[in-house]
């Protein structure tokens, strides 16, 4: 399987992230057919195109937009969620560094055809740099007519916010960003009513990950079949794979969906020299581990699913056989204890638990009950939080419980941790030890 | 007594139910039941921290997690793959649900819950006030896990923190279920309390700079004031008049009250339902006490009153009862000073000075307001047959003949009229002369619900609340509500207005101008509240009998204090006797000297003020007085004055007061909590309470039923069922003839406002300098400080800024209050409270709402220097 540069065309350009180099790549096409075809027949397309949500969950795209309320005469609202904050997960940040105007094409496009006049990307704060390009691209954007008022002369208004966050993984979720967004505290919604029928300001509202948004103008330019003629039957279009950790060319590898590993890792030049693949992420680090075994699962959300982990954000984290599992884990529940939210028992205590069994075990303090205690702690909060970031916090761990038991029961039975951590660093690297104070008190794992 | 209750006017809509099955039962339920309502129902318990039948579903603590398998849609029934919280989901026709009792999956996830609640949890329940009545502490028990598998580090906070002097945080406790904060932002409006902080640091707070991170001073000791208090409520640390509300419904142990903190063990308490005596609303309540003494007060539950809450006063304020000046013995002055005297040497006294006054030119009767509706007949017996007088009148207050024709029109003998349930069903409510939340805390959050609530009842939206006021207050604010700005005495302009442009006629050229759409206060089912305060502004009682009666709206009168209503009713008013019946109605008469066995004197009577002037002058020989403070008459001074030249006066109190010093004979009576009663609410409902306390102290009823044996009248009221029926005497048959007719009073001259004059706006506060908070620091610090309010255009004429210290005075004396530039405020107007700590107006100023004062710049503040 070869690669399929859409999004990553112009990457290579000189200012790829300029609005001339977009449009001499044929940029804002999509947007020009677009406003001439009835937004029906836009949500149509893209249903056909087979579009699904790239923000991990994979939900079809153009059912989204159907599922919006008839208009009403009052504002609906289309949010680009761009708080791409996952460990692992770095594709929404390169594209709207590299190319923002896919986005904000597809943002035009998709507002008209859900009968939008004002679009909001939701950026993660801390990415000041990809928040500051985007705002030029959109003034870019303005400035040549495309966003604003009367576009292209079509008689169509639509004005774009960019809307940074304050650093918070929660917000991601997307009623929590939705909240966020609407200067409350970014915490999960109660669902019913669903964001299609009152989500921002409590109107119609359509959430959608930077990617998908970014895949329309091309659907739109050069039709759904197309964009169907990549992929499998079920996971249609192509795709940004990150590879990251230890591989020979880590970036982006924009593929059809369905591709697997082991041919991403021929274009990557293959797991660092010298070392062999030990295990893997397929979406980031919510989704549960995959090894050696799964290099040929094909990377669409049926396969990775009927596998036993998730497509998720196409997050592939390479670690190599220097690579102590329980570290990795135990820096991933790290994360998640510092980024639950609070608003639900099971993650905001359980998260909290699990971080510090994890550093015993690491330590060499851990008990032989250790791992039987995770397993149990992680079913107590699958699918018993409010929303997803408590499962996904669970995924790593029961998943590599499953697959490196002994490892873990190494670290308990020989009280330290077999591994050396300079040995899977790239560089000349001197672990800090932890101290035991980190855990005491109020302060623990303090941020 | 015979009182109907309200019967719902319209029918009510036939249910739609759902059926669904619950472990094994089925059962039906109304459809958009919660499992975790419908599963109370079947009697099932699902344990639950966030759960609270009044807020809004959460779905925070995860607690209540059951099995659940739903239909899908060829009719199958599938489970649904994960657990599901019973308070955010409603039962849907063929729903099995498995609770804890049937699901080793939902006993498993409530376990699981449950030890991860416990792991943070500082399990110092031998210290908790809670400790004895705590869902955790139960709930850990029925549905936890033997023991703790969490060997690790617990997360700690100091503690406690003071949200406001009376509400106490401990973070460790807290389980983080918001129903503190949901109720702050839900019912009370007062949204001084959220999360802060994410993951296991989240914590509850109030805008607290040293846990924000903010710069500035770390936070004070606690069990002590925070801070000093801004000039408004803004900014203040969980200034709310509701916030006990959120001690009694948090699940665990984290907010306290600083009053009952580390006081008591709920199992040692012995707890007795009575009804609040701070206002006319008749809350249920829920006295807890140990040994004779009251440690605390909880909220009752009554759905058709207060639901479940009740206001900080009705909570906190219970320490008067056994102040330190409580009266025991019955006092007699001899050689000019009070000394204790046996019971039958006092009653021999005030009966033989009774007896002489009421031959020197009469008796004057001042029972005050604050009686039980046994108190009260008994009071208006004894004075019509013992004492042969109609000069009896319980308002302790700004009053006027045109109020005494109103509640004799419309108020009294009326039974249940307007009820809590129809402020929350009305298209529109307008307010005049009562500000809900200060007068009538718990009427506000019914009125608040009702504006914020939905389409209920077939109403397109909430209910639409006007106030003629003279300025928007934060209360009216946070109703979503409409000003109808008026000063002080120009009520009844707006309401003869109203009155002709809901008509369908054209307002006159001079009508308070107003392109605010009031068209709803003419839809079925308007309501228009009146205070006690429009008997000072002349012409406004008969405007809104008017406005009524042309729109078909609904009247009620909220008075302040919890016996005015009861007061009504019994005839403590110089023309009125029970039940609506006029004095001057030899008919009238004819029934009531029948039900008490005696004639009752034929002409109407003096009011308050009347009674006063007549016992400065000799005119009345001597006076008996019950509950009534003087600095609360609209002249203290002359009120002192009538008493102290009175020839012979008799006080029935609780505490030593300034009528006590005044008195000849004082006879200890019994403050609520030792003694069976009823308070008549402002609904017409009448609310029973039992004593809680055992005590040998006396009800008035009691006291006057033994003085006015000396006269030879039996006043059938010795004992509280005696009493009763003393009442039911009277009430046999509904009053047919003729009520007393609304006389407008003459509409006082408009004052010329002088330059650095003003007109004077005041009401009391909820929380003030009033003598029934005495004793409760913790209570005092939360309320609001003194503050002058006006608008920008006024303070531009007194070259006043905001912050400015400005003094208020008159020819009697000045009070100083900072300057606070009230938005939207009546030129011309500038407003005090009434009765705060500083803060006197009737007594200091000898002036009431609508009289001119003068205000002047006392000190600048530093920044407004011009």
């Amino acid at each position: 399987m070869t690669l399929t540069p859409v999004l990553t065309d112009t990457w290579d350009k000189d200012r790829s992230w300029r609005l001339a180099t977009y449009e001499r790549a044929g940029g804002y096409a999509g947007l020009k057919k677009a406003l001439k075809t009835e937004p029906a027949d836009l949500v149509q397309a893209v249903k056909d195109s087979g579009l699904r949500g790239r923000g991990g969950a994979g939900f079809p795209t153009g059912m989204k937009w159907g599922f919006l309320p008839p208009p009403d005469g009052g504002p609906r609202y289309l949010v680009v969620n761009a708080d791409e904050s996952e460990p692992g997960t770095c594709k929404d940040i390169p594209l709207m560094l590299a190319s923002p105007q896919h986005l904000i094409e597809g943002v035009a496009i998709t507002s008209y055809a859900i009968g939008c006049d004002h679009a909001f990307i939701y950026v993660r704060g801390e990415v000041l740099h990809v928040y500051r390009r985007l705002l030029n691209a959109v003034e870019e954007a303005y400035k040549a007519g495309y966003l604003g008022k009367n576009i292209l002369g079509s008689g169509y208004n639509l004005d774009v916010t960019v809307h940074a966050g304050a650093g918070a993984y929660i917000c991601g979720e997307e009623t929590a960003l939705l909240d966020s967004l609407e200067g409350l505290r970014g915490q999960p919604r109660l669902k019913p009513p669903f964001p299609a029928v009152a989500g921002l300001y409590a109107r119609p509202t359509v959430v959608n990950n930077v990617e998908s948004i970014a895949s329309v103008p091309a659907i739109v330019a050069k039709g759904a079949d197309w964009f169907s003629s990549m992929g499998t039957e079920k996971s249609q279009g192509h795709g940004l794979f990150s590879l990251s950790g230890h591989v020979t060319r880590p970036g982006q590898y924009e593929a059809p969906l369905g591709i697997t590993l082991r041919e991403l890792l021929d274009l990557a030049g293959g797991v660092r020299q010298g070392h062999e693949l030990k295990f893997w992420t397929p979406g980031g680090s919510s989704t549960p581990i995959f090894t050696a075994e799964h290099l040929d699962v094909p990377l669409d959300y049926e396969s990775v699913g009927a596998a036993g982990s998730m497509l998720g954000t196409r997050a592939l984290q390479i670690f190599d056989e220097t690579v102590c599992v329980v570290r990795a884990v135990s820096r991933w529940t790290d994360f998640y204890a510092h980024e639950s939210c609070g608003k639900c028992t099971p993650c905001r205590e359980g998260t909290y638990w699990l971080k510090q069994v994890l550093h015993r075990i690491e330590a060499g303090e851990g008990q032989d009950s250790d791992l039987d205690l995770l397993l149990d702690l992680c079913d107590n909060i699958l699918g018993r939080a409010f929303c997803a970031l408590g499962d996904g916090a669970t995924s790593p761990i029961t998943s590599s419980v499953q697959l490196f038991r002994e490892e873990y029961q190494a670290h308990i039975d020989g009280h330290g941790c077999p591994f050396d951590p300079s040995a899977s660093a790239l560089f000349a690297y001197t672990p800090k030890t932890r101290t035991p104070g980190a855990l005491a008190g109020a302060g623990a794992g303090g941020h | 007594m015979t009182v109907t209750t309200n019967n719902p006017t319209s029918e009510a809509a036939p249910v739609e139910l759902v059926t669904f099955t619950i472990d094994g039962t089925e059962v039906s339920v109304p459809k958009g039941t919660l499992i975790i309502r419908a599963a109370e129902q079947a009697g099932i318990q699902i344990p639950r921290f966030c759960d609270h039948p009044l807020l809004a579903p959460a779905g925070a603590c995860r607690q209540c997690l059951v099995e659940v398998s739903m239909p899908d849609r060829e009719g199958n029934v599938r489970p649904m793959p994960k657990p599901q919280a019973s308070c955010t989901m409603t039962v849907a026709p063929g729903m099995i649900v498995k609770t804890q009792h049937t699901s080793a999956v939902a006993d498993k996830a409530q376990q699981g819950v449950m030890e991860l609640l416990l792991m943070n949890h500082p399990l110092d329940c031998p210290v908790c006030d809670k400790g004895g009545e705590c869902p955790l502490q139960n709930q850990a028990m029925s549905n936890g896990r033997a023991d703790s598998r969490f060997t690790d580090v617990k997360r700690t906070f100091p503690k406690p923190i003071a949200l406001s002097t009376q509400i106490l945080l401990d973070r460790e406790r807290c389980v983080l279920c918001q129903r503190c904060t949901r109720f702050s932002e839900e019912i009370a409006g007062d949204a001084f309390i959220a999360l802060q902080d994410r993951g296991a640091h989240q914590q509850i707070g109030r805008f607290d700079e040293g846990v924000l991170g903010f710069a500035g001073e770390p936070v004070g000791p606690v069990d002590r004031p925070v801070g000093e208090a801004t000039n408004d409520t803004s900014g203040r640390p969980f200034s709310s008049y509701y916030s006990g509300n959120t001690v009694q419904i948090c699940p665990v142990g984290a907010l306290t009250g600083a009053g009952y903190r580390f006081r008591s063990r709920p199992f040692d308490l012995v707890s007795t339902e009575s009804i609040a005596e701070h206002d006319s609303c008749g809350s249920a309540i829920r006295i807890d006490h140990r040994r004779g003494q009251v440690l605390r007060r909880l909220s009752g539950e009554d759905p058709v009153v207060n639901e479940e809450w009740i206001t900080d006063k009705d909570r906190f304020a219970f320490t008067w009862q056994s102040a330190a000046d409580r009266i025991t013995t019955p006092l007699v002055r001899e050689n000019g000073e009070l000394r204790p005297a046996s019971w039958v040497e006092a009653l021999e006294i005030a009966a033989a000075g009774l007896t002489q006054a009421r031959q020197a030119g009469g008796v004057g009767v001042l029972p005050g307001g604050r009686l039980t509706a046994e108190d009260a007949f008994a009071w208006s017996r004894f004075a019509r047959t013992a004492l042969g007088t109609n000069d009896v009148d319980q308002r302790s207050r700004v009053h006027s003949a045109e109020e005494a024709e109103f509640l004799a029109h419309v108020v009294a003998g009326s039974g249940v009229g307007v009820t809590f349930g129809d402020l929350e069903q009305a298209p529109a409510v307008l307010l005049v002369g009562l500000e809900a939340e200060e007068e009538a805390g718990i009427t506000f959050l019914r009125l608040r619900k009702g504006a914020l609530g939905g389409g209920a009842g077939g109403r397109t939206g909430g209910t639409k609340v006007f106030a003629v006021a003279p300025y928007a207050t934060r209360g009216l604010t946070r109703m979503n509500g409409t000003l109808l700005p008026a000063a002080p005495g120009t009520e009844a302009e707006w309401l003869t207005s109203l009155t002709t442009t809901l008509r369908g006629g054209l307002s006159p050229a001079d009508a308070p101008t107003s392109d605010i759409d009031t068209s709803a206060l003419a839809q079925p089912g308007a309501v228009i509240l009146v205070g006690e305060r429009l008997a000072g502004s002349p012409g406004a009682y008969a405007a809104a009998l008017g406005l009524a009666e042309a729109t078909g709206a609904r009247l009620a009168w909220i008075p302040r204090r919890a016996g005015e209503r009861g007061g009504v009713e019994a005839g403590l008013l110089p023309g009125l006797l029970p039940g609506g019946r006029p004095v001057a109605d030899p008919a009238a008469r004819a029934e009531i000297a029948q039900a008490w066995g005696a004639e009752v004197p034929e002409t109407p009577g003096r009011d308050t003020a009347g009674i006063l002037a007549a016992l400065a002058d000799g005119t009345l020989g001597g006076a008996i007085v019950g509950g009534v403070e003087l600095a609360d008459l609209p002249d203290p001074a002359a009120a002192r004055a009538a008493l102290d030249a009175a020839g012979f006066v008799v006080s029935l109190e609780v505490r030593a007061s300034e009528v006590t010093e005044r008195a000849d004979v004082v006879l200890p009576v019994a403050p609520p909590v030792e003694r069976a009663g009823s308070y008549w609410n402002w609904e017409g409902r009448v609310r029973s309470f039992g004593a809680a306390l055992e005590s040998s102290a006396l009800p008035d009823h009691r006291v006057l039923h033994v003085l006015a044996q000396h006269f030879d009248v039996d006043l059938q009221a010795a004992s509280p069922t005696e009493a009763h029926l003393s009442i039911a005497m009277t009430q046999r048959n509904a009053w047919t003839g003729d009520r007393l007719t609304v006389e407008a009073g003459a509409p006082a001259e408009p004052p010329t406002i002088g330059p650095g004059q003003a007109v004077l706006a005041t009401w009391r506060l909820q929380l003030d300098a009033g003598r029934g908070q005495d004793g409760e620091q913790f209570l005092a610090g939360t309320a609001k400080r003194p503050v002058v309010r006006m608008s920008a255009a006024t303070a531009a004429g007194f070259g006043a800024a905001d912050g400015d210290r400005v003094a208020v005075s008159t020819q009697r004396g000045a009070i100083e209050a900072p300057a606070v530039i009230t938005d939207d405020m009546v030129d011309g107007v500038v407003w005090l409270p009434l009765n705060s700590a500083g803060c006197r107006v009737h007594d200091t100023l000898g002036a009431a709402a609508g009289d001119l004062v003068t205000v002047t710049v006392a000190e600048r503040t530093e920044g407004n220097a011009r």
